[in-house]
């Protein structure tokens, strides 16, 4: 018997490998943004494409992100399929207007006659001590969009597979690449890259009966440290990460929230009109008579993100999610 | 009627002859960046001002080497350095009268120093303890803004708002020469010629937006030639001569006090340190190109023009590196006390009034904080 030695390889890694296959494989896909080319991007995760497919292939736009996008659309109206990266998650503002006026509903208006199959990179959440703008969670903004998917991976493997499932897409991806991840490792083998996921489905990464935590990219390694930590106080919980906050995963997390009776939602971005308050709802709906408790959130403050000696107080952490399950011992207050 | 009827039917009326508003000629940029150190000009400068502004150079070439040092010690988080493109930021500052705003992009701190914002205050957000440390209206400096080119509207409004209330305020705005391909660099401009607003911009032509090199961010013959299409004059300067880049802006800030409107100035620049301490900036140029441009060091040109006329010795340009070291020695005492931040901060200033789900996370935060310090009373970890 031969043993393969598996390379752990960082998110990072896998993202440019998902670009490099996808572009190999598919002489359609374009990658474009500022700094991709020679700097490899910011994070290179870039790194090395234009080298080899040519810098008409991967290309240093000018630095304009509704630029970017907007050329993008007309690229993918005439057969391209862009993958964009968008520097930071608060410098994708300017693309809005095209991301919500055109690239969100050209599908429906054309009545199925111009899809846009535009996979949009953005560097998301905080954690990593950056100024001002360099930490912002948008995915509430792009959920509240009809039109895009919105998805998100939590590990190395999810990366390389999502973001290929997400260029394979016909229909716009927003890919929201939780940047405190890039440089978590695991022992995935970079040159036996594991299967696409399809888009759309949650995974169950630890399972658990006192209760559910159910959360996305950045938040998951928290979740887990936090379902390590809650042996101590007894409870067994079960984390499940989406992985695809749009379309979402309805399954998967009623029968992981049927199975506890509890759920907690867990995220960065600020709770009040987040990504959470969708949860809990479609979760209450359907699961109401399973549940022994209201559906909680633990997220972010709702303050502008704050400054990097701040940000440890404002980012849901372990101690903040075991409070919340320590809650969903409810009774009613009489 | 049919629609086709209708169209077949239509006939557009002949134009008159077509005549520019404006004469574009005069809006044009020389085809060299102006220069005044070196050349004929310099004999009529101003020795004083010549003097003051090598003061200001030594000390903002200071600055940047002390900030950037402070990075590598882990007392600021980030720090674009302005090394090199001494002359631009602190022209910038010195023509503005105090009742003019300054509009910094976020590479700006020594032009914002320049102008009278305290040294630790200006580095507020890049050290991490708050977004913007000084008090705008104090020394009428926007915030520091990162995002690219978004400020530059903003300095349009204020601008025409002063117009508006009658005093002859002038804005004075600075962006990058990667800036200048934002949608909102070219609302701006658009919106400051048609009010005819009191602005100037000033593009600090640095060569690189990060990696990305001046040649893929316009096809334009220069970046004060965009001026001309939105119709207000484009200039085009040496900015590494601080004597030109002082009078170009004096010019323009004159012009649009006047009510001549606004004026685009390039700066011909080089950056010299990488885009931030973060940044490899072997991975997109070479030493010599950097070696060429040390060559033209802003404060060696004016060094040089003081010298030859006689207007600086070595015991002048010790006074002005002792002034300058006493800074840097203040600014180090200062940044290496631990910044005091109160975690309720987070809440401070969202609304006028915080909102009762405001109230409840801080409250919630409160509790946290205090279960904490009670069971590590050295101020423990908050996991
Ligand atoms: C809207 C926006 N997009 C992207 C960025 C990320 N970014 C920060 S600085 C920079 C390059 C800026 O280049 P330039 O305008 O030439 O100014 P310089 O850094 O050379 O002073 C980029 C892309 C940003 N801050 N804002």
């Amino acid at each position: 018997m031969t043993t393969v030695a598996v390379k752990p390889a960082t998110m990072a890694q896998a993202l440019t490998r998902a670009l490099r296959d996808a572009m190999a494989a598919d002489p359609a896909v374009h990658v474009m943004g500022e700094d991709v080319g020679t700097l490899g991007g910011v994070f290179r995760v870039t790194d090395g494409l234009a080298k080899e497919f040519g810098e008409d292939r991967c290309t240093d736009t000018p630095l304009a992100e509704a630029g970017i996008l907007g050329t993008a659309v007309g690229m993918a109206m005439y057969g391209l399929r862009p993958v964009v990266e968008m520097q930071f998650d608060a410098f994708a503002y300017p693309a809005f207007e095209q991301l919500i006026s055109h690239v969100s509903r050209m599908r429906n208006r054309t009545r199925g006659k111009m899809p846009l199959p535009i996979t949009i990179r953005v560097p998301y959440g905080g954690g990593i001590g950056g100024v001002e703008h360099h930490s912002d969670s948008s995915e509430a903004y792009y959920m509240a969009t009809p039109g895009l998917h919105v998805v998100t991976p939590a590990t190395v493997a999810d990366a390389y597979g999502l973001l290929r499932a997400a260029i394979a897409s016909d229909d716009p991806v927003v890919f929201l690449e939780p940047k405190r991840l890039y440089w978590s490792k695991d022992s995935w083998n970079p040159e036996e890259p594991a299967p696409v996921e399809p888009i759309g489905r949650a995974v169950v990464r630890r399972s658990g009966r006192s209760a559910t935590l159910l959360t996305y990219g950045p938040s998951v390694p928290v979740c887990m440290e936090a379902a390590e930590a809650a042996r101590a106080e007894g409870w067994d919980l079960e984390v499940v990460d989406l992985r695809s906050l749009v379309p979402f995963d309805d399954e998967t997390v009623c029968a992981s929230v049927r199975r506890t009776g509890r759920a907690v939602v867990v995220h960065e971005s600020g709770s009040f009109g987040g990504p959470g308050g969708e949860i809990a709802a479609r979760v209450t709906e359907r699961c109401f008579h399973y549940l022994e408790a209201p559906v909680l959130r633990v997220a972010g403050f709702d303050v502008p993100y704050p400054p990097p000696m701040l940000e440890r107080h404002h980012l849901p952490g372990v101690d903040r999610i075991l409070d919340a399950v320590g809650r969903l011992q409810w009774e009613a207050e009489s | 009627m049919t629609v086709m009827e209708q169209r077949g039917a239509y006939r557009p009326t002949p134009p008159p002859a077509w005549q520019p508003r404006t004469d574009p000629a005069p809006l044009l940029p020389d085809a060299e960046p102006y220069r005044v150190l070196g050349t004929e000009a310099a004999a009529k400068a101003d020795p004083e001002l010549l003097r003051t502004l090598y003061a200001q150079l030594v000390r903002g070439r200071r600055y940047n080497a002390q900030a950037t040092a402070l990075t590598k010690q882990g007392r600021l988080a980030v720090y674009p350095s302005t090394t090199g493109q001494e002359a631009c930021e602190i022209a910038a500052a010195l023509v503005l009268e105090e009742r003019d705003w300054l509009f910094p992009s976020y590479r700006d701190t020594l032009a914002v120093v320049a102008r009278g914002v305290d040294p630790v205050e200006a580095l507020t957000l890049l050290r991490g303890d708050w977004h913007t440390g000084y008090d705008p209206y104090e020394h009428r400096v926007a915030p520091l803004c990162t995002p690219l080119a978004t400020q530059l509207p903003h300095a349009v409004g204020l601008a025409h708002a002063a117009r508006l209330k009658g005093d002859d305020v002038v804005a004075l705005a600075m962006v990058g020469d990667g800036g200048t391909s934002e949608g909102d660099f070219h609302e701006a401009l658009n919106f400051a010629a048609v009010w005819q607003a009191p602005v100037v911009f000033l593009v600090q032509n640095n060569g690189f937006a990060i990696s990305v090199p001046l040649a893929k961010q316009t096809a334009a013959p220069s970046l004060a030639h965009k001026a001309v299409g939105y119709g207000m004059p484009g200039r085009l300067v040496d900015g590494n001569d601080a004597a030109a880049v002082h009078e170009v802006l004096s010019d323009a800030v004159r012009h649009a006090r006047a009510g001549g409107g606004p004026t685009l100035v390039e700066a011909i620049t080089y950056r010299v340190d990488a885009h931030t301490n973060a940044d490899d900036a072997t991975r997109y140029r070479g030493d010599a190109e950097v070696e060429t441009w040390r060559e033209h060091d802003p404060i060696q040109l004016l060094e040089r023009e003081l010298t030859a006329r006689g207007l600086l010795d070595e015991a002048g340009k010790q006074a002005a590196r002792d002034a300058a070291e006493a800074m840097a020695a203040d600014l180090r005492a200062h940044m290496n006390q631990d910044p005091v931040l109160d975690p309720m901060d987070l809440f401070a200033h969202v609304y006028a009034e915080p909102t009762s789900h405001l109230r409840e996370q801080r409250d919630q935060l409160r509790a946290e904080l205090e279960a904490a310090a009670e069971t590590a009373p050295e101020g423990g970890t908050h996991r």
